[in-house]
């Protein structure tokens, strides 16, 4: 069953156009990457998918309802985001962070109840930031943050997350813990992962599918072995790579080398 | 975890100490003023002389505790109340901690329209003063919105920017005003400008009451959006807030409590910049706890500016605005010293 779908979607920024033409299905249950270079409308499609951008053409469901029929809190309910955040400007502990992800859950005057505080504890023990809950969201690391708004994310108990270069902040360690966690709630939970990301070697470890996006339109899309190949990452990306395969699992394998692949000497 | 978290239990013990706190300013300011009653004299006449018919109290000094004090005491206590409730919201809105009630031109507006209505000598008639001004300070709002709305909806900094030139612009206008005047009404313009709670009849301070409580009840009812929106206009989208419609109710809501206070009292800076502070410094940044502790702590802060203002200066009086950023300012200065270190 197909849990998000984009039908031609396309999408301007004043007279730029950013998006044109896309469109795919994200099956439920699936774990789906979408990679492309700077600027190739890799977020834009995520705001489109969260209802914060409204695209000049085409349409999205979620389920089998039409995105802009849903109102934003029931969505809240569906969809939870891990984006690029900036700390709020007063001091919320990670604790407090992490229960707003509640806050779609409660009705307009309620406050969180046992229930939703042993679901923001599981949330926050899953990323490994228990001990970080009452140190104020600011003073914490990148990665921590990252962290932080991970738990948020998965306190909404959505059915469908959405990834913005969620793994950025992290170091290799908890990249991986990061990316297992949400690949067994993805296999055990039957969650949707919609994943944008710079790192084309993980997007092959994790993704069922990839999306190459290649100036706002779809270059390639299918399972890693089809999409990762070196002639279209050089083409896409512009840029000489190795792509082999992983000798542990066969999955591709990018290897950056450090050609000139432009020539600096008049500088 | 070094803080507890908010609950509803957490809100009303909260509430009903800070309740206390204001209960107890309250008979204090009573019993302190100009006409000598004596502690406590004044406090047997509260408690057990108060009634129609009592003799622990002469008829004058029961018309100076409940005719005089009392009245201005409430009213006080509710201008107090709005101007930390209304910088509560401005600042979790503006996501700007210098934000405060008049940031966005209210007072400026206020001002010129109390100004124009003493120069017509429309004092004298009941209502008009503060009729005039809350008309000035509506005008502002809407002009105000309207430079401040883009077609991608409000956007607080275009409206933080379009309240700075509007306030601007109304100084301009009220200089003006204060040039042409004559110098009877140089003085009333002067303590209006100041701040002055001795104004209110008993009518004035029902109806200023009546909005605050109605214009808390709302902005209370968006204090959880409120929260997420500080964390970010977008982010709070994605956790369910309608944030358009969340931003419109809080800026009306805050500036109708902000207008009111300000059409009633005059210009009494400082209380919705610092209340809010100190209440964030002790009970931290969640806005369900956060509303009504400013709500109780800002009435009880200008009741006791007041009382000062009122004894500070043997058969004399400051006008109340005085007294609030005479303290205030050394306690901004002394917050912004420390939050930076």
């Amino acid at each position: 069953m197909s849990h998000v779908s984009l039908k031609k979607i396309g999408f301007r920024y004043d007279e730029t156009r950013v998006l044109g033409d896309i469109s795919f299905e994200v099956q439920k249950g699936e774990f789906f990457g979408i990679i492309g270079p700077n600027g190739s409308g890799k977020t834009t499609l995520l705001r489109i998918i969260d209802k914060i951008l409204v695209p000049c053409e085409g349409s999205v469901k979620i389920g089998e309802t039409d995105l802009y029929k849903i109102k934003r809190n029931d969505l809240a309910k569906i969809v939870g985001v891990v984006s690029q955040d900036f700390p709020p400007l007063f001091p919320f502990t990670a604790h407090e962070i992490v229960m707003m992800g509640r806050s779609p859950h409660l009705g307009k005057l309620k406050f969180e109840g046992k229930g939703d505080l042993d679901i923001v504890k599981r949330a926050m023990e899953m990323t490994d930031i228990f001990p970080l809950a009452g140190r104020p969201f600011g003073e914490l690391s990148g990665g921590e943050m990252q962290r932080v708004l991970i738990a948020r994310a998965l306190a909404q108990r959505p059915e469908i997350i959405l990834l913005d270069e969620s793994t950025a902040h992290l170091d290799i360690k908890h990249q991986i813990d990061f990316l297992n966690l949400m690949r067994n709630l993805n296999r055990e939970e039957g969650l949707t992962v919609i994943a944008v990301t710079h790192d084309i070697n993980l997007s092959s470890l994790y993704c069922d599918r990839i999306l190459l996006l290649s100036r706002g339109t779809v270059h390639s899309m299918g399972t890693p072995g089809e999409v990762i190949r070196e002639s279209s990452i050089e083409e896409v990306y512009e840029t000489k790579v190795l792509v082999d395969k992983n000798p542990k699992n066969g999955v591709p394998r990018v290897t950056l080398l450090a050609s000139e692949s432009r020539d600096y000497s008049r500088f | 975890m070094n803080r507890s978290i908010v609950t509803l239990s957490r809100v009303v013990r909260v509430s009903l100490v800070l309740a206390l706190v204001f209960f107890v300013s309250v008979i204090l300011s009573l019993l302190m003023g100009a006409a000598d009653i004596g502690v406590i004299q004044g406090l047997r006449g509260l408690l057990w002389g108060w009634y129609e018919g009592s003799t622990l109290l002469t008829d004058s000094e029961k018309a100076i505790l409940f005719s005089v004090r009392l009245p201005r005491i409430l009213f006080a206590a509710i201008v107090g109340a709005s101007l930390s409730s209304a910088g509560v919201v401005f600042q979790g809105l503006l996501r700007n901690p210098l934000a405060e009630p008049f940031i966005l031109g209210v007072s400026g507006g206020a001002a010129v329209g109390a100004i124009a209505g003493i120069l017509l000598g429309i004092t004298a008639l009941p209502f008009g003063l503060p009729l005039l001004a809350f008309l000035g300070s509506a005008v502002t709002v809407i002009l105000v919105f309207v430079v401040g709305k883009g077609k991608s909806g409000i956007n607080s900094h275009t409206l933080l920017l379009a309240g700075v030139i509007i306030n601007a612009f109304f100084s301009a206008i009220i200089m003006f005003l204060i040039s042409i005047s004559s110098r009877a009404d140089l003085h009333t313009i002067t303590f209006w400008l100041m701040g002055d709670l001795s104004l209110a009849c008993s009518l004035e301070i029902v109806t200023a009451g009546v909005f605050l409580v109605v214009s808390f009840l709302i902005i209370y009812a968006y204090a959880r959006p409120l929260n997420l929106i500080v964390g970010g206009e977008e982010t709070a989208m994605q956790l369910g807030v309608n944030v358009e419609q969340a931003k419109i109710v809080l800026f009306l809501a805050g500036s109708l409590m902000t207008a009111v206070a300000v059409s009633f009292a005059g210009i009494i800076g400082f209380v919705g910049l610092i209340v809010p502070h100190m209440m964030r410094m002790l009970l931290g940044p969640d806005h369900r706890l956060l509303m009504p502790a400013s709500f109780l702590f800002g009435a009880t802060f200008l009741v006791v500016a007041d009382t000062i203002a009122r004894v500070m200066i043997p058969h004399a009086e400051l006008p109340v605005g005085v007294v609030t950023a005479l303290c205030g300012a050394p306690y901004f200065i002394y917050l912004l010293k420390t939050r930076m270190a």
